[in-house]
């Protein structure tokens, strides 16, 4: 093993210098007491296991190095002894009763969510998160911000490299957080090896985790339960600020987010050329159709269906409207009503209906969205 | 095969010159009626034969499944989509979790059941010859489908081994059906085969073949037996629900309906924690009859390695939850199943225990199959240290569906169950083949295997503990270097095994005649019967004193 280990650091030495991010080979103390002690629950285990391997390996290697037929060993006879067997019983059954009390005592204090400051509803669906702070009227989704360029080796990677995001969930330090944990779709789980809290998001479930950070920074992580295609492309990513500066935060993105409900009011009352509608169409149909429905619009057989050439991008309106605006239950087809605003709901439905020769020149203008879901039906055939 | 055969003939008559005892062996194997060429294979009802083709079928499953693992391993040696489709990389690690757990692992210690559960117990052949055909036959079709439906439009099952709902059901491919019909198969097979070698050690010991006289290969398959039929109608009821949910529109597993997913994963696990135990229980009996044999002394504590065998398996439906901690569970069950599955350390530390005082001051040979039963209780105790560690439950909370547990998995199933195969297969290749093995290759073949295996797997702990999650087909640039080590581990490993293929087909073809007994040490009725064993063994019982 002792050999295996030293050569194996010659091997890391051998190719370090082709990526340059930091190599991290143990968990992380993190950022709170609790990521700290799970840390030392670690770190107590591993050298409890390896004062273990060395007793057990050592006496094996001392048999394997002396008690061999060509170094002329005889063969004893034993081949039971009751004392030994409960010795041996008795010891490893100390050793974890002393394992679990430390391991017991961490677990009732990261279960115990009570007495928070503030509370996130954390809510994953296929293949971002959706951070809501209750009572403050603020939420928003965050969303993988690396670009497929760099996915596909167009690009040089950049050093967060899929562990970035378009918003980050913004978090105080010093204050007691508990997050409410539910699903959209499938099953997600929401991680930050920096808080040591690993939880999963269960469509009908809401599940509770907590965190009371205390550093401020950056902190990554990403999702650990296997939820489809992007699984690998869901970077959860924690702006840790000071109370003062998040309150600022805050303050600033409700502005910012009433600022952004006025201007979809004003878009109802204008409309978007069809050049407009298809540029900023397509930007949001890579970002947020293409990764099942393909840059193509072609789908994938048997898993995605395509868009080009479809009776739903091709026939009525409505129905169109109402399978990107509601999904479609039963199938991964989530509903983007809340997700995007009218506008871009309005150019990427428009995109879909004219791209990859679909060609029926509709143009729906966000007040179209306004009415569908007001109405349930869309009134641009008028405009037409 | 075919050689194989012809060597039997063959030898047979020359094999009956040196009988070690006259009584066990003086059956009537010369006069078999058996088809010839495939048909043999085919009608065979010959527990030799059935073993023969389990022994095989585990083997090209186990290639099949690795071609997959190499197919992973070259999208995950840089960073970035270079190879495949997020899509097929998923269809890939589901694929080749399922092969070799349902066509690798669990065919392969049915074979050896097969071949050795009558010759250790001298019964004339398995309880039930005509239903041990079937409960083979029907495996190929079972993997056939599973291997077809990657072909279909919108490819295979791609949501994970463990086919967690509503990824599997609403979300999973339109292919789910025929991943269900052969899960299905796979687990009438494995209960079928369960039920004949329980039948056959109940009921067809030699007379003084008492139960504390069994080896413990029969008694950990026996232990086995019972939890495979415990168990495998559990897999079965968790996907017809999935079928029902996907196809028919119920609920089971679906919220929006009223059902409930986590009970899903309660289901699944409830089969899957024993089902880890299945692929281990008869790694124990094997490494159990090659310590002593290579150590000139007997098993150190035969009777509590039947009791800590029987606790392992009892605990075994004990613990299922230790793989849910992160589904959000009270905190008295994530005690409770965390004490439980620390406990299960205990049973398994006094197995490795006795094996280390067998070994202790005997006169220790270092033929092959001891070689691999070494690297077994070394390789595996590792997997069983990160398993413990895996038991607390605040650090699984940061270890949980990350490389470390890959690594953890990898350690015991690898070069644990799989090398524990792998030192059956040289310790009784004799016995089947009437040859013996070229030792030079299967030198190399061992080495290989023992410093690759580490390559690959050892470095899998620190991609967990960076935090790399599992079942991703691109990672963060921090995990690239660890990452191609270990690809290139993997790429050797799977090569290597090439070397036992060689290995074996020319042990099959020929090579230095083995006699009845090539182990001068080993002990059991198996040495008693001629190498080749003849088609026809104990057809009088032999007497067990």
């Amino acid at each position: 093993m002792r050999r295996f280990v030293i050569s194996l650091w010659g091997l890391f030495a051998l190719t370090a210098p082709a990526y340059s991010a930091e190599r991290v080979l143990n968990m992380t103390p993190g950022v709170t007491e609790i990521s700290g002690q799970v840390y030392q629950l670690h770190m107590l285990i591993f050298y409890i296991c390896v004062a273990i391997a060395v007793v057990v390996f050592g006496v094996m290697f001392y048999a394997i190095f002396k008690h061999r037929k060509s170094k002329g060993a005889v063969a004893a006879h034993f081949h039971e002894s009751t004392k030994v067997e409960i010795i041996w019983t008795i010891i490893p059954i100390i050793i974890l009763v002393a394992m679990a009390i430390p391991a017991t005592k961490t677990l009732v204090a990261m279960e115990d969510t009570s007495q928070s400051d503030l509370t996130v509803k954390i809510t994953g669906s296929q293949w971002k998160w959706h951070y809501s702070y209750f009572e403050q009227d603020v939420e928003f989704y965050s969303l993988l911000a690396t670009s497929q360029k760099q996915i596909d080796g167009e690009e040089v990677k950049g050093a967060h490299y899929l562990l970035e995001v378009d918003q980050p969930l913004v978090l105080p330090t010093e204050r007691k957080v508990r997050f409410l944990l539910t699903s959209d779709d499938v099953i997600h789980s929401w991680w930050v090896p920096d808080f040591a809290v690993k939880k999963d998001t269960i469509p009908g479930y809401i599940n509770e985790a907590w965190t009371r950070i205390d550093e401020p920074g950056i902190y990554r992580g990403q999702c650990a339960e296997l939820c489809g295609r992007a699984h690998g492309f869901m970077p959860v990513v924690v702006h840790a600020m000071e109370p003062e500066k998040y309150d600022q935060w805050l303050a600033d993105k409700k502005a910012q987010l009433a600022a952004q409900r006025e201007e979809a009011q004003k878009a109802l009352q204008s409309s978007m050329s069809l050049d407009e509608l298809m540029v900023m169409g397509e930007k949001v149909y890579l970002d947020r159709c293409a990764v099942c429905h393909q840059p193509t619009g072609m789908g994938i057989p048997g898993a995605f269906p395509a868009i080009k050439g479809s009776p739903v991008a091709t026939g009525p309106l409505d129905e169109h409207l109402s399978v990107v605006i509601n999904g479609r239950s039963g199938t991964a087809m989530q509903a983007f009503a809340n997700q995007l605003s009218d506008q871009e709901l309005a150019a990427v439905i428009s995109y879909q209906r004219n791209a990859w020769g679909n060609d029926t020149g509709d143009m729906i203008q966000a007040s179209d969205i306004n009415a569908f879901k007001t109405q349930g039906s869309a009134n641009s055939e008028e405009e037409q | 095969m075919k050689s194989s055969s012809i060597h039997k003939e063959k030898s047979a008559p020359m094999a009956d010159a040196d009988i070690a005892n006259p009584d066990t062996a003086g059956g009537d194997h010369e006069h078999h009626h058996a088809p010839k060429g495939i048909a043999r294979w085919i009608y065979s009802t010959n527990h030799k034969d059935i073993g023969t083709l389990y022994l095989w079928f585990s083997f090209a499953m186990f290639l099949i499944g690795g071609g997959m693992a190499m197919i992973i391993r070259a999208e995950l040696f840089q960073p970035g989509l270079q190879l495949v489709e997020p899509e097929f990389f998923n269809q890939m690690t589901t694929v080749h979790g399922l092969i070799m757990v349902f066509g690798a692992v669990m065919p392969a210690f049915t074979g050896l059941a097969n071949w050795m559960v009558p010759l250790m117990i001298g019964a004339p052949d398995m309880a039930l010859p005509r239903m041990n055909n079937l409960s083979f036959w029907i495996l190929p079709f079972a993997f056939l489908i599973l291997l077809a439906s990657l072909f279909t439009e919108g490819g295979g099952p791609n949501f994970g081994w463990t086919f967690y709902a509503p990824l599997s059901t609403t979300y999973g491919p339109d292919s789910t059906a025929l991943f269900v019909f052969s899960v299905h198969i796979m687990g009438i097979s494995s209960i079928m085969g369960a039920i004949n070698v329980i039948v056959t050690i109940v009921n067809m010991r030699a007379p003084g073949m008492t139960w504390f006289k069994l080896p413990l290969f029969v008694w950990t398959w026996l232990i086995t037996a019972f939890l495979l039929i415990a168990v495998m109608p559990v897999l079965a009821g968790a996907v017809t629900m999935v079928l029902t949910d996907k196809y028919f529109g119920t609920s089971f597993f679906d919220a929006a309906g009223g059902g409930d997913p986590v009970m899903f994963q309660h289901i699944f696990w409830f089969f899957g924690h024993p089902e880890v135990y299945i692929m281990i229980l008869p790694s124990f009996g094997i490494i159990s009859a090659i310590v002593p044999a290579f150590s000139g002394k007997k098993l150190f504590g035969y009777h509590s390695m039947v009791y800590a065998t029987s606790s392992i398996a009892l605990l075994s439906f004990l613990v299922w939850a230790h793989h849910m901690f992160t589904t959000g569970m009270p905190v008295f069950a994530e005690l409770f199943f965390m004490y439980c599955t620390m406990l299960i350390a205990v049973p398994t530390g006094v197995k490795v225990f006795n094996w280390v005082a067998t070994m202790w001051r005997g006169a220790l040979t270092f033929e092959t199959p001891m070689l691999f039963a070494i690297a077994f209780i070394v390789l595996f105790t590792i997997g069983g240290f990160s398993g413990l560690m895996l038991a607390i439950v605040p650090a699984d909370f940061q270890y949980h569906d990350t490389y470390f547990v890959v690594a953890h998995f990898h350690y015991v199933l690898v070069s644990g169950a799989v090398f524990s195969i792998m030192a059956a297969a040289y310790y009784w290749l004799p016995k089947w083949t009437g040859h013996m093995y070229d030792e030079r290759l299967s030198l190399w073949h061992f080495w290989c295997s023992v410093i690759s295996v580490n390559v690959l797997f050892f470095p899998m702990h620190f991609l967990g503990l960076a935090g790399m999650p599992r079942r991703i087909p691109d990672y963060a640039i921090q995990f690239a270097d660890v990452n191609q080590i270990v690809s290139i581990g993997g790429f050797a490993f799977g090569l290597s095994q090439l070397i036992f293929l060689w290995v074996v087909i020319k042990c099959v073809r020929g090579g230095k005649p083995a006699p009845a007994k090539p182990w001068e040490r080993a002990e059991g009725l198996e040495w008693t019967v001629p190498s080749p064993a003849p088609h026809h063994t104990f057809s009088t019982p032999p007497k067990v004193d």
